[in-house]
C-alpha cells in the first residue's frame, strides 16, 4: 500500500485511455477519475513526497500540509462537478483538456519546489488555452491566442525570477519571501499577479473567460487564479503591497461589472473582485486574514463555478450571451434560475451561505489589522457584487423584458452539476465549522453573531433598495469596455501597422535603390570584369603561352645532335663570358 | 413549489406584495440594527444602528454612476466592433 498517490498525476496520466473510450464508459471513466482523487486527498498525510535531485537542487514533487490539503479537497471536488457538468460533450478533447488541466492545478498545488511549479503551471496554460480554442469561433481563436501570449510573457517573468532567486538564495524551495522584494521576487510576484489577474494584468482573464466554451469556462472559473492565490499565500504572506492591490481589485471588477453586457464577462469581472478579497486577505498575512483569503478561495470555487453553470446553461440553451438579447427566461428555466440564485447568495455573502463565513472573516481581519479604509473598500465591493450578479444578471437574464425565446432546462446532467455546487454552497453557509477545521491555522471566529447578521443583511437589502430605485440606469447596453487588454491588442495593431506601412516603404525604397542604381552598377562592373578578362588577362596569358611555345620551337631547332654543332656553340659560349668578362667586369 | 417560488419573483400580477413584502423586509432589518447587541466596535460607524443600510445603499448608487460616468464620459465603453 502506498503512502501517497498524486492526484494531479492520476488526472494527468488518466487523461490517455479518454480517446479510446467511447460512450457510457467513457461518461463512467471521466467520472471515477476525479472521485478517485478526491479519495486520495482525503486519505493522504502531511509530508514531503517524491524528493529528488536535479542540477544539484532538492526537488520536492509532492509537499503536503494543510493547505495544500485544502486546496486539493476543492480542486478535485470541482473536478467531479466539472465533469459532471460536461458529461454530455461527445468529443474527447475537452475532456482531456480540462483533466490535463485540473491535475496540472493539483501538481502546482503540491509543487514543494519552484521547478515542480513552473513545469505544472505551463501545463495549466496550455490546457486552459485549450478551452477556449475548442468553442472554434474567430472570436475565441483571436481571444485564446491573445491569452497564450500573456500566460507565456508571465511564465517567462516567473522562470526568469525563479532561475534569479535560484541563484541567490541557493535554494528553490517554496518558503515565505524574506528580506523585502529584490528583483527576483518582483519576477516571481509579477508571475503569481498575473495569474491571480490583479489589475493591470487582469484582461486576459475577462477577455479569454467568455470566449471558451460552456463547460470549459466553468473549469476555467475555478482553477488558474485559485491557484495563484495559493502560490501567492505560499510565498508573499504579510506583503503590504498585496494589501492595496487587493483592494483596488475588488473594486475595480464591480465597477468594470456596471458596464458589461456579456453574461459571462459580468461573472468574469466578479471574479476580479472577489480574487481581491483573498489578495488582500494574504497581504494582511495575520492568521485570521490567511485564514479568510484561503477559506474564500475555498468557497469561491464553488459558488464562481455554479454561477457560470447557470450563464453557461442559458447560453447552450438559447445560444445567446447577451444581456441585451435575454429575459423572460424564468418561466422555462426556472431550476436553473434556481440554481443560480444559490450561488448568487453565495457570492454576495448572505447568512446561510458559504461567502457569508468566508469573505467576512477576511473583512474582520481587516478590521482586526486597524485597516478602516480597507474594510470600507471591500464592504462597498460585497454591495456591488450582490448588485451585478444577484440583482443585474439574474433580473436581466431571466426576468426583464421577455424577448420571447424559446427555451426549456438544460440537459439533467447540467443541472445536476449545478445542484451539487448548490447543496455545497449552502453546506459551508451553515456548517462553517467543517471548512473551519481545513484551515491552515487554528479559526477564532464567529461569523453567525447578531451584528454580522444584521449588518450584512442591512448592506445587501439596502443595495436591492438602490437596485429597484435606479433599475434604468444599470439598463444593459450594446457596447464592450476597454480594459488594459486595449494596450496590448492596440499595441499588436499600431505594431502590425508599423510594420505594413513605414517598416514596409522603407523595404521598398532600399529594393528600388538596389533595383535602379546599385545593380545597374553592380552588372556594368561584371561587365567591364568580364572584358578586362577577355581582353586584357586572358590576351597576356595566351600571348606569353604563345611565345613559349615559339621560343620553344626555336630551341628544338638548335638540338641537330651533331657533336661538332655542340663543340662550335661550346667554344662561341666561352669566347662570349670571356669577351662580357672582360668588357662588363673591368 | 421552485416554479411557484420563482412565478412570485417573475410574474406582474404579483408586483404589488412583492414590493410590500421586500419594504416590511427593509424596515425589520434597520429595527434589527437597532435591537442587537454590539460586543466591541473597533470603529464609529459601528457603533451606529442602521449604518450597514445606509452604506449599502451609498455604495449601490456611488457604483452605479461612478461606473456609468467612467464608461459614458471617460471613454471605457465604446461600440461593439471596437476592435474590429
Amino acid at each position: 500500500m502506498t503512502d501517497f498517490v498524486h492526484p494531479g498525476l492520476l488526472f494527468i496520466l488518466g487523461a490517455l485511455p479518454i480517446p479510446f473510450l467511447k460512450g457510457s464508459v467513457r461518461k463512467a471513466y471521466v467520472l471515477l477519475i476525479p472521485t478517485l482523487a478526491i479519495l486520495a486527498v482525503l486519505t493522504m498525510h502531511p509530508g514531503s513526497y517524491g524528493v529528488a535531485r536535479f542540477i544539484g537542487q532538492e526537488i520536492i514533487v509532492a509537499e503536503v500540509d494543510k493547505l495544500s490539503i485544502l486546496f486539493a479537497t476543492v480542486f478535485s471536488i470541482m473536478a467531479l462537478i466539472g465533469m459532471v457538468y460536461a458529461l454530455h460533450l461527445t468529443h474527447a478533447g475537452q475532456h482531456i483538456a480540462a483533466f490535463v488541466y485540473v491535475g496540472s492545478a493539483l501538481g502546482v498545488v503540491f509543487a514543494g519546489d519552484y521547478l515542480t511549479l513552473f513545469l505544472f503551471w505551463e501545463g495549466m496554460t496550455f490546457a486552459s488555452a485549450y478551452l477556449v480554442f475548442a468553442q472554434r469561433s474567430g472570436q475565441a481563436f483571436r481571444a485564446g491566442f491573445r491569452y497564450l501570449m500573456v500566460h507565456i510573457t508571465g511564465s517567462v517573468a516567473l522562470l526568469g525570477g525563479i532561475v534569479l532567486h535560484g541563484f541567490g538564495t541557493g535554494s528553490l524551495l517554496i518558503a515565505p519571501i524574506e528580506g523585502g522584494l529584490g528583483f527576483a521576487t518582483c519576477l516571481i510576484l509579477a508571475g503569481f499577479l498575473l495569474n491571480a489577474a490583479v489589475p493591470p494584468l487582469n484582461a486576459w482573464l475577462t477577455d479569454a473567460y467568455p470566449e471558451a466554451t460552456v463547460t470549459g469556462a466553468v473549469f476555467m472559473s475555478a482553477f488558474t487564479t485559485k491557484t495563484a492565490v495559493y502560490v501567492l499565500a505560499r510565498a508573499f504572506p504579510g506583503t503590504d503591497l498585496l494589501v492595496w492591490l487587493g483592494t483596488v481589485m475588488a473594486l475595480y471588477g464591480v465597477i468594470y461589472a456596471v458596464l458589461e453586457n456579456d453574461c459571462r464577462r459580468l461573472l468574469a469581472y466578479h471574479i476580479v473582485s472577489q480574487v481581491g478579497y483573498m489578495v488582500a486577505g494574504i497581504g494582511i498575512g495575520t492568521e485570521m486574514a490567511v485564514n479568510g483569503a484561503v477559506s474564500h478561495a475555498f468557497a469561491h470555487i464553488l459558488y464562481k463555478a455554479l454561477l457560470f453553470m447557470g450563464a453557461g446553461a442559458v447560453i447552450h440553451v438559447t445560444g445567446r450571451r447577451k444581456l441585451t438579447e435575454l429575459g423572460g427566461l424564468y418561466r422555462t428555466m426556472p431550476v436553473t434560475l434556481a440554481l443560480y440564485m444559490i450561488g448568487a447568495f453565495a457570492i454576495s455573502a448572505f447568512p446561510f451561505f458559504s461567502g457569508f463565513v468566508t469573505k467576512s472573516m477576511v473583512v474582520a481581519a481587516a478590521a482586526q489589522d486597524h485597516r478602516a479604509l480597507v474594510v470600507l473598500a471591500l464592504t462597498m465591493a460585497s454591495s456591488g457584487t450582490f448588485l451585478h450578479t444577484g440583482l443585474k444578471l439574474p433580473y436581466y437574464m431571466f426576468f426583464g423584458t421577455d424577448q420571447g425565446l424559446e427555451a426549456r432546462e438544460p440537459p439533467r446532467n447540467m443541472l445536476v452539476a449545478m445542484g451539487m455546487a448548490a447543496v455545497l454552497c449552502i453546506a459551508i453557509g451553515v456548517f462553517p465549522h467543517t471548512l473551519y477545521a481545513l484551515l491552515p491555522h487554528p479559526v477564532d471566529f464567529e461569523p453567525y453573531t447578531g451584528v454580522h447578521v444584521t449588518e450584512s443583511l442591512g448592506v445587501l437589502m439596502f443595495t436591492a433598495l438602490g437596485f429597484v430605485i435606479f433599475l434604468r440606469a444599470l439598463d444593459p447596453e450594446n457596447t464592450i469596455s476597454i480594459d488594459t487588454d486595449w494596450f496590448y491588442r492596440m499595441g499588436a495593431r499600431q505594431f502590425m501597422w508599423l510594420a505594413e506601412k513605414p517598416l514596409a516603404r522603407y523595404e521598398k525604397a532600399v529594393s528600388d535603390v538596389s533595383e535602379t542604381a546599385a545593380l545597374p552598377f553592380l552588372h556594368g562592373m561584371a561587365r567591364a570584369g568580364l572584358r578586362i578578362d577577355l581582353h586584357g588577362v586572358d590576351a597576356f596569358v595566351n600571348g606569353v603561352a604563345r611565345s613559349i611555345l615559339r621560343g620553344g620551337l626555336a630551341l628544338r631547332r638548335l638540338q641537330s645532335g651533331v657533336v661538332t654543332h655542340y663543340a662550335l656553340a661550346m667554344v662561341a659560349g666561352v669566347i662570349a663570358a670571356i669577351a662580357i668578362f672582360a668588357v662588363a667586369w673591368r | 413549489m421552485i416554479k411557484l417560488v420563482v412565478d412570485f419573483f417573475g410574474d406582474e400580477r404579483h408586483a404589488k406584495t412583492r414590493r410590500r413584502l421586500f419594504y416590511l423586509v427593509l424596515v425589520l432589518i434597520v429595527i434589527a440594527d437597532f435591537l442587537v447587541f454590539r460586543a466591541r466596535a473597533e470603529y464609529l460607524w459601528e457603533r451606529l444602528p442602521g449604518w450597514s443600510a445606509f452604506y449599502g445603499f451609498g455604495s449601490c448608487v456611488l457604483l452605479i454612476f461612478v461606473s456609468k460616468f467612467l464608461g459614458h464620459q471617460c471613454g471605457l465603453m465604446r461600440r461593439e466592433d471596437y476592435y474590429d
